[in-house]
């Protein structure tokens, strides 16, 4: 049997390799890097609550203090989402009593039944995060949840990715502001990296990036 | 290759240097035995070939279930828990790098130091190397208890903005491993296109043709290739010899580098290479040793070929001894209770059963190859060789299960105990060795050709026939 040789035109082929291994590997990471990026696939996030509730309209315009609401989030980890008794102390007896809107809320109110409200920012339960420990050290709320002032219906603006986090515990000067600013959604200094190191300092800020300080 | 052609050397010379192989050869009968397997019809294969494939591949399906188990269940299904939660995987790991570190030295190193000696075995040394490379591979990978981030090992970019820590060895292990795999890969494959290529040239099918013609790169034999492919192997062997010595010193430093008792000592990459080559050249007797009777490869593979490696088994040996004996020495001189206390456990306390074992395994029977008589015996060669494996695993284990269920607070002290999915998962891996080999030997040329007939007599009919 004769001799088997590549036949001439697996030449062309030759000649393909290369740009196709370069353009195949550039390929791949553009892919992996916009595709699979947190940024592509969890930030956005916005699920249809049983009631459509507004921020834009309760901390925008009428100007509610956050933690009217979400009570807990200066002293424990967890911001706390409020009970239906909440809502009714304004809707129980003087605003909308009859909307239709809140037909779902009266009837929680009425059954004792909690409202179910979707959860949007939702971290993986091996990333252990403490709202506390945040906000009394000069993180607002704007600077993980963005503009809710501004929300119609909320979704989740940042990535909430492990490399977001880091971004911040590796240069937290960039998010810093003044205790009495930390629910002001509409705060906005003149020169943020001056103040947020003068604050880092003034706070004594450490952050940390060990694994152990998420990952406990 | 060769430098001296033997057929013109006087008969004093010949006296001094007797040819490497036995009983009359010549370029032709060469080619035909060794490319003859690949050729082999189904009905030609031997029995035991299939027997042994089966049994290889049963063996490899339960390694493949023993994965799957510990993928669906976590590492809980094995004996590692506190304190000793490196246990089996990583006594493994160590086992087969080690296994394969005969391979390269023989390839490279032999190579380099014009030992020709080295062309009858070089071949399935390397393919030696690698198998066990790869089942030394999968043992750190399915370790890390989430095998579906193992990835994690090695420095990709993500969006978890995560970076190995380079100052670990562990970090260091996973470059001098896959290097080393990569070189040998490449120095193997690419000292088999010559002979790839001969089995393409007498292809009475084309299916084989087409295969072995693809493998060949297409290979025509000509002057400029055979200066080319000879400058290529000769700076390949350049690269690989200081793996041989570097991989294990890095598998080494996992070791070394931590505080613990036992482990932390100076004397460990000199020693684990040196066990390193004392396993793996004892894995290749093991294999050489069927393989030239199962496969009619006695005239090449012959006694002085095994005699050769057996006095090199020995060499390793007594450098291995020295260094169990060095360490214990250190213990008693350096003073450090720890370190004392460590290596008396070693030798007296709770697993002194392994250590004897590993000791009397590696160091005491292969003292028996100083009689040329056993060296030369081949059921003798063969259980000091298999003993010297069983030896060199039993010193991965007492170095890590030792160490790690006695360190410095008692409180913290414990008891390591397999399970029988680590002894499975162990037995498998040996599937997966055997069902690689076992294709290897019956599908490759599993001699250089080219490289053994460089160092033959002048065959005087073949070139005036040409």
């Amino acid at each position: 049997m004769s001799r088997f040789l590549f036949p001439k035109w697996t030449n062309k082929i030759k000649n393909l390799l290369l740009p196709l291994v370069v353009g195949g590997a550039v390929y791949m990471v553009v892919l992996v890097w916009l595709g699979a990026s947190p940024k592509t696939l969890v930030a956005g996030y916005s699920p249809v609550q049983p009631v459509p509730f507004s921020h834009a309209m309760h901390a925008g315009e009428l100007g509610l203090d956050c933690r009217y609401c979400h009570t807990t989030v200066e002293t424990a980890a967890y911001a706390a989402i409020p009970p239906t008794a909440t809502c009714m102390n304004c809707h129980e007896k003087g605003i909308k009593t009859t909307s239709p809107k809140l037909a779902k809320l009266r009837e929680a109110f009425a059954t004792e039944q909690p409202m179910r409200w979707e959860k949007i920012h939702d971290l993986p339960d091996y990333a252990y995060f403490n709202h506390a420990s945040h906000v009394t050290r000069g993180v607002g709320c704007k600077s993980c949840h963005g503009r809710i002032d501004q929300m119609e219906r909320v979704y989740q603006q940042e990535p909430l990715s492990m490399a977001w986090c880091l971004d911040c515990h590796r240069a937290p000067e960039k998010h810093l502001r003044p205790l009495d600013q930390i629910t002001n959604m509409a705060w906005a200094p003149e020169n943020q990296l001056e103040l947020g190191l003068q604050l880092k300092n003034e706070y004594g800020i450490k952050t940390s990036t060990d694994c152990s300080t998420c990952h406990r | 290759m060769t430098t001296l052609d033997p057929s013109h050397a006087s008969e004093a010379f010949k006296e001094f240097r007797p040819p490497l192989l036995d009983g009359k050869n010549d370029y032709k009968t060469i080619t035909d035995q060794i490319c003859g397997v690949p050729e082999w019809s189904h009905s030609e294969t031997p029995k035991a070939w299939y027997i042994a494939f089966t049994i290889a591949v049963s063996m490899l399906g339960m390694l493949g279930a023993m994965i799957a188990w510990l993928f669906w269940m976590g590492v809980g299904v094995w004996g590692n828990n506190n304190p000793a939660f490196w246990g089996w995987p990583i006594v493994n790991f160590v086992f087969w790098v080690g296994i394969g570190h005969a391979g390269t030295l023989i390839s490279a190193i032999l190579f380099l130091f014009r030992q020709k000696w080295r062309t009858s075995i070089n071949r399935f040394a390397e393919a030696m190397t690698i198998f066990a490379v790869a089942c030394a591979a999968i043992f750190p990978g399915i370790h890390v208890g989430r095998p579906w981030v193992a990835y994690w090992l090695f420095p990709i970019p993500n969006q978890m903005d995560m970076w190995p820590q380079f100052r670990s060895p562990l970090l260091w292990d996973v470059f001098a491993v896959s290097t080393y795999a990569t070189v040998s890969l490449l120095f193997w494959y690419l000292g088999m296109i010559p002979d790839l290529a001969t089995i393409r040239d007498r292809a009475t099918t084309p299916v084989r043709r087409f295969l072995y013609g693809l493998f060949a790169m297409g290979w025509n034999g000509s002057n400029r290739q055979w200066h080319r492919f000879e400058r290529a192997y000769l700076l390949l062997a350049a690269l690989a010899t200081p793996l041989v010595l570097s991989v294990h010193s890095v598998v080494s430093f996992d070791f070394a580098v931590a505080q613990l008792p036992g482990w932390h000592t100076t004397i460990f990459p000199p020693y684990f290479v040196a066990g390193a080559i004392f396993s793996g050249f004892a894995m290749v007797v093991s294999l050489a040793v069927p393989a030239r009777q199962f496969f009619g490869m006695k005239n090449l593979i012959t006694m002085r070929h095994l005699e050769a490696m057996n006095k090199v088994i020995l060499a390793t040996s007594m450098m291995v001894g020295y260094a169990y004996l060095t360490e214990l020495f250190i213990a008693w001189y350096g003073g450090n209770p720890y370190e004392r206390f460590a290596f008396l456990n070693r030798v007296m306390g709770n697993y002194s059963w392994a250590y004897w074992s590993m000791f009397s395994c590696n160091v005491i029977f292969p003292q028996l190859f100083w009689f040329k008589k056993i060296r030369r015996s081949i059921p003798l060669m063969m259980i000091i060789c298999v003993l010297v494996n069983v030896g060199m695993w039993f010193e991965r284990f007492v170095i890590t299960v030792t160490s790690l269920s006695r360190d410095f607070v008692p409180s913290s002290w414990g008891y390591f105990t397999p399970t029988l999915i680590d002894a499975l998962t162990f037995i498998g891996s040996f599937g997966l060795f055997f069902t690689l080999f076992l294709l290897f030997c019956r599908w490759l040329p599993m001699v250089a050709v080219a490289e053994v007939k460089a160092d033959m007599p002048r065959d005087e009919a073949a070139v005036k026939g040409a």
